[in-house]
């Protein structure tokens, strides 16, 4: 028993990527760096130099970029390169017929995609991007070479690979066999473990071996090994960064919303005193 | 001649009301309305409703100023108001959450009006106009949902047309009539652009013009349900009335203070309320051929969508047999005309409950769900108004009524499962069973003596 539940630990420590149990892959948390402008402005550049082109942003205006932190001079010079105006839109150049013909769909404009993205009031859009920029793993099977966890066969390849370094994976499923029970007698159903792993250039070895007295529920978990770590985690704080920008891009306006809201607040909390006093002195003298 | 006309008023006053009648109107329905000295939390949100309701029509104002009603330029326009209209983000907000709280304050109204039995005669007219309003609601909430483009605005849209198409005969052509075109297009969004802005609002405004008339007409009735106009002062004065100035504008301006904050806290902190106000899914421009795997109106529609989903074939079985069963009982317990006539029409309808497609019928529950209220007073035979003076099954027999509603309301917004369908059924049953069975539950139980005044202690 103990040293089962040391194998459950030891697996749990081990595992790097979140594990979920039965279909969609549990989001990891975003990181909030809504409020970082340094981080705002890597996300921006980062966002520029990498999704924009593929991706519009049409919502959004360079000079918008002004709102954290960025000058008229800044944008322009590193931010612009193909003769864009400050006052221009986040347009790209790829037209939705080749983006269709290139990858399957054209790809999304990302103006709001965060605010797309989310799942509920908890799981948010912020936490699906970061989640999908960092679990891209080489897949020869696919078209592209590329598939992703948070969006399997997502048509996208990993076009920031270089920033992450070659990285394998592996996937650990516990399942019952399928052909648990035989001739209808019943006994213990068989369970066992089915080890995926892909290797940095995509290609997948399978193993699968039976494990006997397991208790526990299917569960599938994920683990990513990089070749170099330092680099790998500087991509994860970067993504961060980048998760930031996009889901300040979402909604240009949401720390100012947030921060009028406290006074608008304060202004009717004391009004609601106001006008309860108003209600009482009138009340009081009705019989 | 309109000077002839003597008034008390004298000065500018005094000439328009020669002309106008300015001072009699603001008596009757403001400073010399009796409204009784009783009322409670429940009656706060007829004054809210009217707030809301002004405030959707003078920020919708501003939003069609830089909308456009364009299947090429929608989606984008709304993020144009998002970002780039000075204050666009308030206003935009404030009529998306506006919805919502539409839809609050109107339920709390209606549940209100259950209660307390305020349908009761004389008040009939005055419910049947509110049911109107909650209609033109649910139509105005419909057509506007399609403006921002979204993925839920173009698939609910396509959904709740394509119900249409169930009727027999008509059906198919009838929903290209609506559509104007075979899937919801850019003629689709132009027309629903129109009963929005324009068609709606003013049937709208004339119900409510409608309803507050009505109201003051026969005055407005309290949480005990006594007349307060049978017993009255030597001025001929309701003794429970009050001025509904000043007493109920300040109470009303209490009421007003307490929704802004909850209001203004979703508008500035979550204005998509965990997805229920905004639905995450509307962020993506509309794709005819993408369809969401989980389409589910907005929620103030969905206690009526899982009676439509609840509607399986399976189900017009249950139906049927209660329409045979209905018909029995109609046939045993009337004489004359009644004892012939309504038998036969209920067993035609329990036959046609398996000859057509239970996709019809589902709409007809769906419609009908709403359309039923319309005849509450006729329905409820208790001799006392409010649930105050009800036996106790009957405040039981609500409660599962109001919590049946939540229940298909959350119902609405899950992805169809067997259990959840089931429990739908069974939700299904117990609303048109409220309603259907009232004339007969609505009687049954020891009543409490209503008092003569009102129940009222002083501030």
């Amino acid at each position: 028993m103990i040293k089962k539940l040391l194998c459950a630990l030891a697996l749990m420590i081990t595992c790097t990527g979140a594990n979920a149990s039965g279909g969609g892959y549990t989001l990891d948390k975003a990181p909030d760096r809504v409020n970082d402008l340094a981080s705002l402005q890597n996300g921006a550049k980062l966002f520029v130099n990498y999704c924009l082109n593929c991706h519009s942003a049409a919502s959004m205006r360079y000079s918008k970029l002004k709102d954290i932190g960025l000058t008229d001079q800044q944008i322009k010079e590193s931010l612009l390169f193909t003769g864009e105006k400050v006052g221009d839109l986040m347009v790209g150049s790829l037209s939705a017929k080749d983006g269709k013909a290139w990858f399957g769909v054209p790809p999304p404009d990302l103006s709001v995609i965060v605010r797309a993205k989310a799942q509920s009031a908890s799981v948010t859009g912020s936490d699906y991007l970061y989640t999908y920029l960092r679990t891209f793993y080489r897949d020869t099977t696919k078209p592209t070479g590329w598939n992703n966890l948070a969006f399997p066969n997502a048509g996208m390849p990993h076009v920031l690979w270089e920033r992450q370094g070659p990285r394998s994976m592996t996937e650990i499923t516990i399942h019952q066999h399928e052909a648990a029970g035989e001739k209808g007698g019943h006994g213990h159903a068989a369970w066992e473990r089915v080890t995926t792993s892909y290797d940095e250039a995509g290609y997948s070895t399978s193993k699968t071996e039976p494990i006997n007295g397991y208790t526990g529920n299917p569960s599938t978990v994920y683990q990513f090994k990089a070749a170099d770590a330092a680099r790998s985690a500087a991509y994860d704080n970067d993504m961060a960064d980048l998760t930031a920008f996009m889901t300040w891009m979402s909604e240009p306006i949401q720390q100012t919303r947030k921060q009028i809201g406290v006074w608008v607040m304060l202004f009717l909390g004391l009004f609601f005193v106001v006008a309860w006093r108003l209600n009482a002195s009138f009340w009081k003298h009705v019989k | 001649m309109a000077g002839d006309k003597t008034v008390e008023t004298t000065g500018l006053v005094g000439w328009i009301d020669r002309r106008f009648p300015l001072t009699s109107t603001l008596k009757a329905h403001i400073t010399e309305y009796y409204a009784p000295k009783n009322f409670n939390f429940w009656y706060f949100f007829g004054s809210l409703a009217t707030l809301v309701l002004v405030l959707q029509i003078v920020t919708g104002i501003f939003l069609v100023m830089h909308y456009k009603p364009d299947a090429l330029l929608a989606f984008q326009s709304v993020e144009y108001i998002m970002r780039e209209v000075p204050g666009g983000w308030f206003i935009r907000y404030m009529h998306s959450t506006g919805a919502s709280m539409f839809f609050i304050v109107v339920y709390l109204h209606m549940t209100r009006a259950l209660i307390y039995g305020s349908y009761r005669k004389p008040r009939e007219l005055v419910w049947i106009f509110g049911v109107g309003i909650f209609l033109c609601l649910m139509g105005e909430a419909f057509f506007g949902y399609l403006l921002p483009w979204g993925q839920m605005s173009f698939w609910g849209a396509q959904v709740i047309v394509n119900l249409f198409s169930a009727i027999p005969f008509i059906g198919p052509e009838l929903s290209i009539w609506i559509r104007g075109d075979y899937v919801v297009s850019d003629a689709t969004l132009n027309r629903f652009f129109a009963f929005h802005v324009i068609a709606i609002p003013l049937v709208l405004l004339g119900l409510v013009a409608a309803h507050l008339v009505a109201l003051h007409e026969v005055g407005s009735n309290n949480p005990d349900g006594v007349d307060i106009k049978a017993k009255k002062d030597k001025y001929g004065r309701p003794l429970d009335g009050i001025p509904f100035h000043p007493y109920y504008t300040v109470h009303d301006i209490l009421g007003v203070a307490g929704f802004l904050m909850i209001f203004m806290a979703i508008i500035f902190f979550a204005p998509e309320m965990g997805g229920y106000f905004l639905e995450f899914n509307n962020f993506i421009p509309a794709n005819p051929m993408v369809t969401p795997l989980h389409i589910a109106p907005v929620w103030y529609f969905t206690p009526f969508y899982s009676m439509l989903r609840a509607t399986t074939d399976d189900f017009t079985w249950v139906l049927s047999a209660a329409a045979v069963l209905a018909a029995i009982v109609m046939f045993l317990r009337h004489k004359g005309l009644v004892k012939l006539i309504v038998p036969v029409v209920l067993l035609a309808v329990a036959v046609l409950l398996r000859l057509i497609d239970a996709k019809f019928w589902g709409v007809v529950a769906m419609g009908g769900a709403v359309v039923l209220l319309f005849f509450l007073p006729w329905l409820d035979y208790s001799p006392v108004k409010s649930i105050r003076y009800r036996p106790g099954w009957h405040k039981v027999l609500y409660g599962i009524f109001f919590v049946n509603f939540i229940v298909l309301g959350y119902l609405g917004t899950q992805a169809p499962t067997a259990v959840f369908n089931l429990i739908s059924q069974i939700g299904t049953l117990i609303y048109l069973g409220f309603f259907f069975l009232m004339p007969v539950w609505s009687r049954l139980g020891t009543f409490k003596t209503v008092p003569d005044r009102v129940t009222f202690h002083a501030h």
